[in-house]
């Protein structure tokens, strides 16, 4: 985890990706790297197929055209035991937590340790209580139903199945979308918290201007059906007329205050050792 | 898989016990670890050091499982340190520390597996059902009065919707109706003729056909399957915009959900389910007929025939005017459960089986207290 940190070897690699529905393409010929590590922001206009990119990536959306390697492997073209294999490297969030109504909080995040390892009971009840804790859930969570949660706490709970198998990457779908600005900014938090212990790489499609300037280390932005990476600073000098008016609008303008505020007092976490 | 080795060595040196853990903490080996510490005996109110100094890879299960030691033998009164961990590895260890000691969650048991549970569940579903009851009656006394309100200023009354539920409910389904009830007519003469021919009274296989058929099967069938069919249908159109606020909206734009939803459905399903019930007596007719034909050499004039003088006037009315009513009810419990349903996708699923099973009691119900009413006034 430690030395891979350093050499920003791409985690995520995809190729001349192309996305249509119907007659109308949504990708077109797009290219991007994720490097482990990193907390890498997907932004875009409605539509702009987002989403799409990260169903496509995590191999629940074919491709009509291109490569989407994870870990050296492409996705589309993996046996069926190489696939199991990737499923315990990764984690997905989706939007509104898609936890198994059916079942208790603790037993989703047991889903996914049931499903690839043969653990006793007791120790996989802990695990999950571990993961409860380790999300911010307050400790009774566990033994609800999703139903009886808040549509924060579902987050949490989803974030916590994700990393019940304390994956490499986690793809996170407009994580704070839908939640008071505090539990957003506690949710941001909790991402940064989690990849700088844990190691992780972030995949996150947002919305939020607060989160990309928050955590990303670098975003990548969906435009003319393809995207422009870069870190903040390179996209807030992009000429590119939408990317313009996204950093440099009303909202956009306020989340870099906020930012630059905050950067005074929070400049340590990339410099922690990891 | 070789390579993943994670050890755990139990030392004691004058008088501290030294547990050295070593190799790849994993949730891929914490089967393993979770066994040996479970193994691992120390005395109570002891020095207990973990040395971690050979620990190569650690996730959070394979940390949950040293801070467990450590919980657990200072429970027992041991001073416990930790000493070595490698750098590298400590925000793991405290991420995992900083979420505390959780209780596991109890996992929830089924309740009717004591007595006391099981009588329990008798009376929590008694009660459920007699709220069910009144709360369809109140349903019902709501949908009487918009319906009375529609009667005295007809203007109210959505012909679009109407016409639109009409040809939803009725015409589309005049194919599986008729085919069906054709396939019935066909069974029902086949097997008739099976057991009439043994007394030499074939031909009282076309009064069986005509009586059974114009009384109750054609009736029966349109009702359930247009139970299955639409009755499913209206409760999940309704319950899927009970779970896109689509009827809060209504109601705040001002609109009736009640005259806007259910009156189309209601009125629209009592006018067209007497005339499915008659496509399904022509054409079960028509399938007792054929099979009357080749199984058993009767023609169509001769069957015709004997069909007057088995039926009167009355046999194909008692079948037609029960169609109003079961449609009636099929309608308002299709509504109703749409409207019981809470802002969850799963509710929408489980509402509507028990709109198509409760529909189709219901119809069956009622059939039988019309059989009840019909013999009591002998006709």
């Amino acid at each position: 985890m430690s030395s891979a940190d350093l050499t920003k070897e791409p985690i995520i690699r995809v190729r001349g990706l192309v996305n249509r529905f119907g007659a109308e393409t949504v990708h077109d010929g797009l290219d991007l790297d994720v490097r482990r590590g990193e907390v890498l922001g997907i932004v875009g206009g409605s539509g702009s197929g987002k989403s799409v990119l990260l169903r496509t990536v995590v191999g629940l959306n074919r491709p009509a055209e291109g490569e989407v390697e994870v870990f050296g492997r492409d996705v589309w073209a993996m046996s069926d035991p190489q696939r199991r294999e990737l499923e315990k490297r990764w984690g997905v969030l989706f939007q509104d937590g898609a936890l198994f109504s059916s079942l208790t909080v603790a037993q989703n995040i047991e889903v996914p340790i049931k499903e690839h390892f043969d653990l006793p009971l007791s120790l996989m009840d802990e695990i999950s209580a571990v993961k409860v804790g380790m999300v911010g859930l307050p400790e009774d969570a566990g033994e609800k139903y999703p139903a009886q949660l808040s549509g924060g706490m579902r987050k949490r709970a989803g974030l916590a199945r994700a990393l019940a198998l304390d994956p490499e990457v986690v793809f996170l779908d407009e994580p704070t979308a839908g939640l008071d600005p505090i539990a957003a900014g506690a949710f941001d938090e909790l991402i940064r918290d989690l990849k700088t212990s844990l190691g992780l790489t972030v995949f996150m499609v947002t919305h939020d201007l607060d989160s990309l300037f928050a955590i990303c280390d670098r975003v990548a932005v969906l435009v003319d059906k393809k995207v422009r990476v870069g870190t903040l600073e390179q996209l807030l000098n992009d000429n590119h007329p939408w990317i313009h008016s996204y950093f440099h609008g009303p909202r956009g303008r306020a989340a870099q205050h906020l930012e630059a505020a905050a950067g005074t007092e929070q400049s340590a976490p990339s410099a922690a050792p990891v | 898989m070789a390579s993943v080795a994670a050890t755990l060595v139990e030392s004691e040196e004058s008088g501290s016990f030294v547990l050295a853990a070593a190799g790849q903490w994993l949730v891929t080996t914490a089967a393993e670890l979770d066994r040996r510490l479970r193994a691992v005996h120390i005395p109570r109110d002891k020095q207990v050091t973990l040395d971690l100094a050979g620990i190569e890879r650690l996730d959070t299960a394979g940390a949950w499982l040293l801070l467990r030691t450590e919980h657990e033998l200072a429970a027992q009164g041991n001073v416990v340190e930790f000493r070595n961990l490698r750098a590298n590895l400590a925000p793991i260890f405290d991420q995992v520390r900083a979420g505390g000691m959780v209780a596991p969650a109890p996992h929830p048991r089924p309740a009717h597996h004591t007595l006391t549970g099981f009588l329990e569940r008798i009376g929590r579903i008694s009660v459920g059902l007699i709220g069910r009851v009144l709360s369809l009656l109140s349903f019902f006394g709501v949908v009487c009065i918009v319906a009375g309100r529609v009667f005295l200023h007809p203007r109210r009354l959505r012909l679009t919707a109407l016409v639109a539920q009409m040809e939803q409910t009725g015409v589309n389904a005049v194919p599986i109706v008729g085919l069906l009830s054709f396939l019935i007519g066909v069974v029902l003469a086949y097997q008739g003729a099976d057991q009439l021919r043994r007394f030499g009274a074939e031909i009282y296989t076309v009064n069986l056909l005509g009586v059974g058929i114009l009384r109750e099967l054609g009736v029966l069938m349109a009702a359930i399957i247009i139970a299955g069919r639409s009755g499913s249908a209206f409760t999940a159109q309704i319950g899927t915009m009970r779970v896109n606020e689509e009827i809060d909206a209504m109601r705040t734009i001002g609109l009736d959900p009640v005259e806007v939803l259910v009156i189309p459905r209601l009125f629209g399903l009592m006018l067209t389910l007497p005339l499915l019930t008659l496509c399904a007596n022509l054409l079960g007719i028509l399938g007792g007929a054929l099979m009357s034909w080749f199984a058993l050499g009767i023609t169509p004039p001769q069957f015709t025939r004997q069909l007057q003088s088995a039926l009167y006037a009355w046999t194909f009315w008692i079948g037609l005017v029960k169609a109003p009513f079961f449609a009636f009810i099929i309608a308002q419990i299709g509504c109703y459960e749409g409207f019981q349903v809470a802002r969850s996708a799963e509710s929408v699923g489980r509402l509507t089986t028990l709109s198509v099973v409760e529909a189709i009691f219901f119809v069956i119900v009622a059939d039988a207290a019309f059989s009840i009413v019909f013999s009591i006034l002998k006709i």
